[in-house]
């Protein structure tokens, strides 16, 4: 059993124009096995909580505390997070020119696991994970998502996650650019983890269509920086008929 | 059709790209066998403003050149021929004239120049090696000759102390296949210049590869020209730059002939407050080149505040007859995009350094094509690599 504890969370970020507040106080708890959506309009600051719990220099937290089972995430470097059990699985992933798939998948294991995995095993995991989720295998040697299409690189994140088997995972947007087969194949990736390991997971979205493969056990609205309601999987029923307007007025 | 490709470059302020108007045609410079024909470089000379003149000193002052070469160990494999031709004995001199005063000093200072030859027909799959190791002050000038539709892989290494001027004068025969690696993997306190300058024949193909590890101060002028039609010629640079380095690649591509192709490519990676490179990239299309399709890139990596990577494309067209001509150059920063994704999935901080640097090079390295070099190279990466690890880990402690 693991926990995420987000406690009154506060972060900044530089700009030309200044010191720029985005994160105004979160609140959050996320426990093994349960899944949290995370709904808000565009802006309101979802990548930034995913950013700042992940450890991205270019945000600063001003106020307040990230937990792991009780151990300070704040404190700790980037590939710190990771190996304490936090993966983010990016809405915009990021090409890395020059370096393989397979080698770079081997050197995110090695790094977590603090020894090479097992090359038979680790082979047909890969392949299998990588069947599962209807990649071909020329993949594995393409550069790390240079060329890839958006659905492929969200794929390509699902990969990395049930490969590296995190404790809790954020998911930002990965269903952002699917096709209903791929949401469909992701959404199965991201249960088949759940079932496997008790993966908790925080999935930002737009939209509750990935909700219907993935179903929520809360749902929180994101406005301004911070929680402005929590609710049940009808919470995001209401969202999509109703919109945020509601909740902007009250911000 | 023309293409002008700067969509890629990023503004850095320790980037120069293109702000410079040559004096005159590129294909119009001064030649000489004679030394005294060119005066001292001063830094406000346009082709060495650039330049570790202080540190270049040993190599432009003709009093230090002594008359007895450089020391070589050659290995040539069967069929191969080696022998030496003295100043003035073709074909040394017919096709590299000095076209600058380091160029002349290493070939008045070289009584005894080391020829060669790769016969006509001839395939020599194992590579043909020549060691250079410098001391105090050495010149050398080695003349490299393929006969009609041989192929052939050489291999000059340069290592040792020292200030060393050397030429390589190359003649690819007609239809003949020759790759020429140079590497530099100097002392950190060696000095050299010099100028590699190839004439490419009729349909023969020609491949240089510079590689600059070492050495303090570098300034390797890596030139060709065609002797008929159909000519391919690629040059290929690969340095990585740290701090007191300073290294320069003078790339010149004079399309003279029809119908001819050429590829410049060099990557560099710079690490340290005092790190410098340089790559001036010329290219002349001469009117009587119609038919050329030409393309020069010049990328660097910098990992460090303070290191300095001027890069210079310069087209001259004369023709608008040509299939294609297009450059690209830019400097860019390291990437911390790329470094919190990977470190996001566990990767240390050095270990994924080492991942993105060896990435930025992976491309070019491939395409050197000498598998032992290949592999070497990425090795000697990882090496400069943790040096600037340590490096680094005194600078912020
Ligand atoms: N580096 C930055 N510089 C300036 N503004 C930034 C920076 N990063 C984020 N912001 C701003 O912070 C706010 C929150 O951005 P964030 O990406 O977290 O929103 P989001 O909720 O994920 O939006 P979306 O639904 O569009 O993905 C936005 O107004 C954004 O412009
Ligand atoms: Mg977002």
């Amino acid at each position: 059993m693991s926990t995420l504890e987000i406690k009154n969370l506060h972060a900044s970020v530089e700009t030309p124009e200044g010191t720029k507040q985005i994160l105004k106080g979160v609140d959050l708890t996320i426990r093994s096995g349960e899944t949290h959506a995370i709904m808000g309009p565009n802006g309101s600051g979802k990548s930034t909580l995913a950013y700042s719990i992940a450890g991205h220099p270019k945000y600063t937290i001003t106020e307040g505390e990230v937990l792991l089972d009780g151990e300070d995430v704040l404190e700790m470097s980037v590939d710190e997070r990771a190996k304490a059990g936090l993966f983010l699985a990016m809405q915009y992933p990021v090409e890395v020119p020059g370096v393989s798939v397979s080698n770079f998948l081997r050197t995110a294991k090695t790094a977590l696991d603090g020894e090479a995995p097992k090359l038979r095993t680790w082979v047909k995991d890969v392949k299998s994970s990588m069947e599962n989720l209807r990649m071909d295998p020329s993949f594995a040697e393409r550069n790390v998502n240079e060329g890839f299409s958006g659905g492929e690189k969200k794929r390509h994140e699902i990969l990395q996650m049930e490969l590296l088997q995190p404790k809790v995972a954020i998911l930002d947007e990965t269903d952002s650019g699917l096709d209903v087969d791929a949401l469909r194949i992701v959404s199965e990736g991201v249960n088949r983890v759940k079932e496997d390991t008790g993966l908790g997971v925080m999935l930002i979205t737009h939209y509750t269509r990935i909700l219907r493969y993935i179903k929520p056990d809360f749902v929180h609205v994101f406005v301004d920086g911070r929680v402005a309601e929590e609710g049940g999987p009808e919470l995001a029923e209401r969202l999509e008929a109703e919109g945020y307007d509601r909740f902007l007025a009250s911000a | 059709m023309t293409t002008t490709d700067h969509s890629q470059a990023t503004a850095d302020a320790a980037h120069t790209d293109g702000a410079v108007i040559p004096e005159g045609s590129r294909g119009e410079r001064f030649t000489s066998f004679d030394v005294d024909a060119f005066e001292q470089p001063t830094p406000r000379d346009e082709d060495y403003r650039f330049s570790a003149l202080r540190d270049l000193a040993p190599v432009l002052d003709q009093a230090d050149a002594p008359v007895d070469g450089a020391e070589y160990d050659v290995q040539a494999p069967e069929g191969v021929s080696t022998g030496t031709l003295a100043i003035g004995e073709a074909p040394r001199g017919t096709v590299l004239v000095p076209e600058d005063r380091i160029a002349a000093i290493a070939s008045a200072g070289t009584a005894e120049a080391l020829h060669v030859k790769v016969p006509a027909d001839a395939q020599v799959t194992e590579p043909i090696r020549v060691a250079i190791t410098g001391k105090a002050a050495s010149r050398s000038h080695i003349v490299i000759e393929t006969g009609t539709h041989a192929e052939a892989t050489v291999i000059l290494e340069h290592r040792g102390t020292g200030a060393h001027a050397g030429n390589v004068e190359v003649i690819v025969g007609d239809g003949s296949q020759l790759e020429i690696v140079s590497l530099q993997q100097w002392d950190d306190d060696a000095v050299h210049g010099g100028t590699h300058h190839a004439r490419v024949g009729r349909d023969a193909t020609y491949k240089h590869v510079a590689v600059s590890l070492g050495g303090k101060a570098v300034r390797l002028a890596v030139t060709a020209e065609y002797g008929g039609t159909g000519g391919s010629a690629e040059l290929l640079g690969l340095y990585y730059s740290d701090s007191g380095q300073h290294l320069e690649h003078r790339t010149f591509i004079d399309h003279n002939a029809p119908k001819c192709h050429s590829n410049v490519a060099y990557k560099g990676a710079l690490a340290g407050k005092t790190a410098r490179s340089v790559w001036i990239g010329d290219v002349l299309i001469r009117a009587a080149a119609e038919g050329t399709d030409t393309y020069e890139l010049n990328r660097n990596l910098v990992l460090t505040d303070g290191a300095r990577a001027d890069s210079v494309p310069n087209l001259e067209i004369e023709t608008g007859e040509i299939e294609g001509a297009g450059h690209a150059s830019a400097t860019g920063r390291f990437d911390d995009e790329q470094m919190f994704y990977l470190r996001s999935r566990g990767i240390s901080e050095e270990k994924a350094r080492k991942l993105v640097v060896r990435g930025f090079f992976a491309d070019l390295i491939q395409q050197i094509g000498v598998p032992e070099v290949e592999a070497g190279l990425m090795r000697e990466i990882d090496l400069e690599l943790e040096h600037f690890e340590e490096e680094y880990a005194e600078e912020t402690e």
